[in-house]
């Protein structure tokens, strides 16, 4: 099927590939702006209709201007033509005008590159399973429309999607052998574009009102833990994120400190385990607490928060231990102890009145605490993810007027009348709690399980954790915060779930994400050396590598060719001498179609090639006596007359 | 290699091709449709012939039931004509005081039933039973009919006013349809100059007994088909179910149809093989009136079939 590039198209190959240029854009709708995606699917239905009313395709000149109106939105939008998002954009609306210029077999080639390339642009964005198995389908899809173009207009739909998809399954196993054995760089492969990490939610390093009861809508996975032992008890687990020391009256900050590692007395025997951050582009790794020693590109700060070298942008696994009960810095810093007393002068000051009136009273710290807590376990407050808003001073509004609030009010209005009161005192963030998937075992911790607690400094024991939440709402420690909510209040469809069997197959789902994440996404240079050890190849450097795969290719391909010879229909030895008859008749450009039968080609003959008539007569007639004749070993005659053809 | 049948390419002469010679000098310029009548004969099916009126059809019937011998009984249909017209019916006789059965018109060896259409569709179906079946059932008696059975129908194109087109299930039962049309110019001004030609149908001489046919259509049965051309119409049947322009596609009956027609197209060349060319030769009359094109009501158009050839690669 030898046909022309610039061979108009055929109008039934359209569809195919306006199908296949919807599925390789759709997803980005996701993160377009949303005026493109409306240029996008305005172009989509233009062509689509030209298409139904065959209509005149635009001119030249048309699309120039479109492409120059495309180009000046991309750069007002995102002030450069490159990068992630931009290039995207740049993609996209490209493959929208390509199919305004749908003429020539040359263009639909060019929509199915084009779709194959922006099949890889997804990734930037999602590499999740539904992504993959979307992106699959596509291109399955592009792949179909490459069929259809190649194939005739006699197959069906369905014959031609069967096509595509077995190609896409031979493809498999290379697929595999390339994903095991390809050279693995650390890091990606590509650099990235600067904005290929940004948009992710997360703890922030400072803590105003709002910060996390925002957070706990959402049901987006922060990390994820294996314990190779047994899991800790819910309410013991307080993940460590930035701790924040610095207060103006509204907002919590974290201080810029010396760094002095923490001294950390482990009373209870440490437990490992393994955490799997998702990308949060901070440097807190969340650590249990209180963590034992970190491997060397970690740090452990003064304030226990362990933190990586680098931001963490893509999903990254550790290895950590944990002491449960510890005792933490008995022999603080003065500096540190005085820093931990300040408040903002005018702010508050029914707070710190109330917190003056104890001082009197009590003397010992323990009490204090144990007084504040007694406050917020009384009646009137309420624990809630709507508290009402709070005026000039928060504090104050929050303790004596609402009463209403998030797990943040609790933990700053502790910590103001700690400090109020004389003992120092600091909020800390971070997650706590967790969900345990009986299916994998794995503890999962979403952003709706981000807190805040406070952190008290006691003669002798050091930093020591006070929870106040845990005093008002006791179930959101221990049972997490749908527990906690009292009905009515909003929260994320995942973490409400009550049926059995909806909560069975969310935790499947979860399993299998993670699986796909721990084995699929996390294959590093470190599993892939481990992998090969197992398969009798230490120590592989890339010369290795590539020597496996070229072998591991080649078997394969060896493999798929013996198939494919196999199942090849075995030509009858008459039909194999035609079909040499008919390469050489090609030389002298004499070409048969493969539905012209030998006698109408040799009567052809007799007008176009008459010199070449009788020798194709004898040939034909040779050849159908000897296929269709029912004696099929007798092929001298044949064997003679394509010997007499020139 | 003596002893061993073998085909071959080289035509032999056949015992019918004086009829052919004959059949030709009388109806002027349709050898090829001469050929098809016979052809469907030999392969044991019945002809539906479709034309407008004074093409020649009559003609061509009642030649050939002269030159092969056949009884020959002709029915024009009309729309009051009954079931019975057809089958015969039984009447009382006074002096045996029994009933006796007098034979319809379709007790023949070559049945004409002229203007199909023109007749209701329960009258069509008694014919059109008797096809299939080669029996008449009047009043619980079964009879057969005689051998050779052979029904030549014409059909007037159906959108003629006054007509009951046959339904496709019944037009399945006719092995093959062709058109005749006008004749060429050179045999129209022979037809005129010899003033008609029915009269010299009605002179000619059997060629051929009646009774040597049913040994030729056992000939026919026999020619050979190679495993490739049994492969080659097995896949055009399953490119017309393929095949957009058709609302469906061909029956697996249609398929024998096919080959058992081809058996006979190469038998009247004078070979004792079946080729691809005979297959392509017939598949036009056997698979149009089984098949219903997409665009427009009608039955698939020439031009489909032809289209349908240049998808099918020969085996």
């Amino acid at each position: 099927m030898s046909t022309r590039p610039t061979e108009a198209l055929d109008h039934g190959a359209a569809p195919w590939l306006f199908a296949a240029a919807l599925a390789t854009t759709l997803p980005h709708v996701e993160h377009q702006p949303p005026w493109l995606s409306a240029l996008a699917t305005l172009l989509f239905a233009w062509s689509g209709w030209l298409w139904w009313r065959n209509g005149r395709l635009p001119g030249r000149w048309v699309l120039a201007a479109l492409v120059a109106v495309a180009c000046g939105g991309v750069m007002v939008e995102f002030r450069t033509l490159f990068g992630r998002d931009a290039g995207v954009a740049m993609l996209v609306v490209f493959m929208a005008m390509k199919l305004l210029e749908l003429r020539s077999r040359r263009d639909a080639v060019v929509v199915v590159t084009l779709g194959y390339f922006l099949l890889l642009t997804h990734y930037f964005y999602s590499q999740s399973i539904p992504t993959g198995l979307w992106l699959l389908g596509a291109m399955t899809l592009l792949t179909a429309a490459l069929v259809r173009l190649h194939g005739g207009a006699a197959s069906t739909p369905a014959a031609t999607l069967r096509y595509a998809g077995l190609l896409t399954l031979q493809a498999v196993p290379f697929m595999l052998v390339l994903y095991l054995l390809f050279p693995r760089v650390s890091g990606p492969l590509w650099g990235l574009p600067q904005d290929a990490h940004s948009g992710r939610s997360g703890l922030s390093d400072l803590m105003a009102p709002g910060n996390i009861a925002n957070l706990a809508l959402s049901g987006e996975i922060a990390f994820r833990v294996r314990f190779t032992a047994t899991v800790p008890p819910r309410d013991r687990l307080y993940w460590r994120g930035p701790v924040l020391e610095a207060y103006d009256g509204k907002t919590w900050r974290q201080q810029t400190s010396r760094p002095r590692p923490p001294q950390i007395e482990a009373l209870s025997p440490t437990l490992a385990y393994e955490t799997t951050l998702e990308p949060h582009q901070q440097r807190w790794l969340l650590a249990l607490d209180a963590p034992g020693t970190l491997p060397a590109d970690l740090a452990l700060e003064s304030t226990l928060t362990a933190t990586s070298r680098v931001p963490i942008v893509q999903r990254q696994r550790f290895s950590l231990t944990a002491a449960l009960d510890y005792r933490f810095n008995p022999d603080e810093e003065r500096p540190v102890l005085s820093r931990n007393l300040l408040l903002p002068p005018a702010a508050n000051p029914r707070t710190r009145a109330l917190a003056e009136s104890w001082r009197q009273e009590e003397s010992s710290p323990e009490r204090l605490v144990q007084k504040a807590l007694t406050l917020f376990s009384g009646a009137g407050f309420t624990y809630t993810l709507q508290p009402p808003l709070l005026g000039e001073h928060p504090v104050d509004d929050f303790l004596f007027v609402t009463q209403r609030g998030f797990c943040e009010h609790y933990a700053s209005a502790f910590v103001v009348l700690m400090r109020a009161a004389g003992v120092p005192a600091r909020v800390v963030t971070g997650y706590q709690g967790g969900e345990a998937n009986p299916v994998d075992g794995f503890v999962v911790v979403r952003q709706s399980d981000a807190h805040a607690w406070a952190e008290v400094w006691l003669a002798g024991r050091g930093w020591t954790r006070v929870d106040p939440t845990a005093a008002v709402s006791p179930s959101r420690v221990e049972s997490g915060i749908a527990a906690a909510m009292p009905a009515g209040e909003p929260l994320p469809a995942l973490i409400q779930l009550r049926s059995d069997w909806l909560r069975t197959l969310h935790f499947r789902w979860e399993a299998i994400n993670n699986a796909w994440n721990q084995y699929v996404l996390g294959y590093n240079p470190q599993r892939q050396r481990e992998l090969l050890t197992r398969l009798g190849l230490p120590d592989a450097d890339w010369r290795k590598l590539a020597a496996a795969l070229a072998i591991a290719c080649g078997g394969l391909l060896l493999a798929v060719t013996a198939w494919a010879l196999y199942q090849r229909p075995r030509r009858d030895p008459a039909a194999r001498l035609w079909q040499k008859a008919l390469r050489r008749l090609a030389r002298s450009q004499v070409n048969s179609p493969p539905w012209e039968t030998p006698l109408a080609l040799a009567r052809r003959l007799e007008d176009e090639h008459p010199a070449l008539a009788p020798a194709v007569r004898e040939l034909a007639e040779a050849y159908l006596q000897a296929r269709y004749g029912g004696i099929p070993d007798d092929l001298t005659r044949l064997r003679a007359a394509l010997a007499r053809l020139p | 290699m003596p002893g061993i049948a073998r085909s071959t390419l080289t035509t032999k002469p056949r015992p019918l091709d004086p009829v052919l010679a004959a059949a030709g000098r009388i109806i002027l310029g349709k050898d090829r449709e001469i050929r098809q009548a016979l052809a469907c004969l030999l392969a044991g099916g019945h002809l539906l012939i479709e034309d407008l009126p004074g093409v020649g059809k009559t003609t061509l019937a009642h030649a050939l039931a002269r030159l092969l011998g056949l009884a020959f009984s002709r029915i024009q249909f009309t729309s009051d004509l009954l079931p019975a017209d057809i089958t015969g019916v039984s009447v009382y006789e006074r002096q045996s005081g029994e009933f006796r059965f007098l034979p319809g018109p379709v007790f023949a060896q070559m049945v004409l039933a002229d203007e199909i259409n023109r007749a209701t569709p329960k009258t069509q179906s008694a014919l059109l039973e008797a096809m299939e079946e080669r029996q008449v059932t009047v009043e619980g008696e079964t009879r057969r009919l005689p051998e050779p059975f052979f029904v030549m129908a014409t059909q007037n194109p159906s959108h003629q006013i006054g007509t009951f087109p046959l339904p496709e299930s019944q037009l399945d039962r006719f092995l093959m349809r062709i058109e005749l049309g006008y004749p060429e110019r050179s045999a129209e001004r022979a037809l005129l100059a010899a003033g008609g030609q029915r009269a010299m149908a009605d002179q000619l001489e059997a060629l051929v007994a009646a009774s040597d046919l049913p040994a030729l259509q056992r000939e026919v049965a026999v020619v050979h088909a190679a495993e490739p051309l049994i492969d080659y119409v097995q896949a055009l049947v399953e490119a017309s179910r393929r095949d957009p322009a058709f609302q469906h596609g061909l029956s697996p009956r249609a398929g024998l149809a096919l080959l058992a027609v081809a058996r006979a197209w190469a038998w009247l060349a004078g070979r004792d093989m079946v080729l691809p060319d005979d297959v392509q030769d017939m598949l036009p009359a056997v698979a149009r009136h089984r098949l219903r094109a997409t665009q427009g009501t009608g039955m698939a158009r020439a031009e489909d079939i032809a289209a349908l050839i240049r998808t099918v690669p020969i085996p």
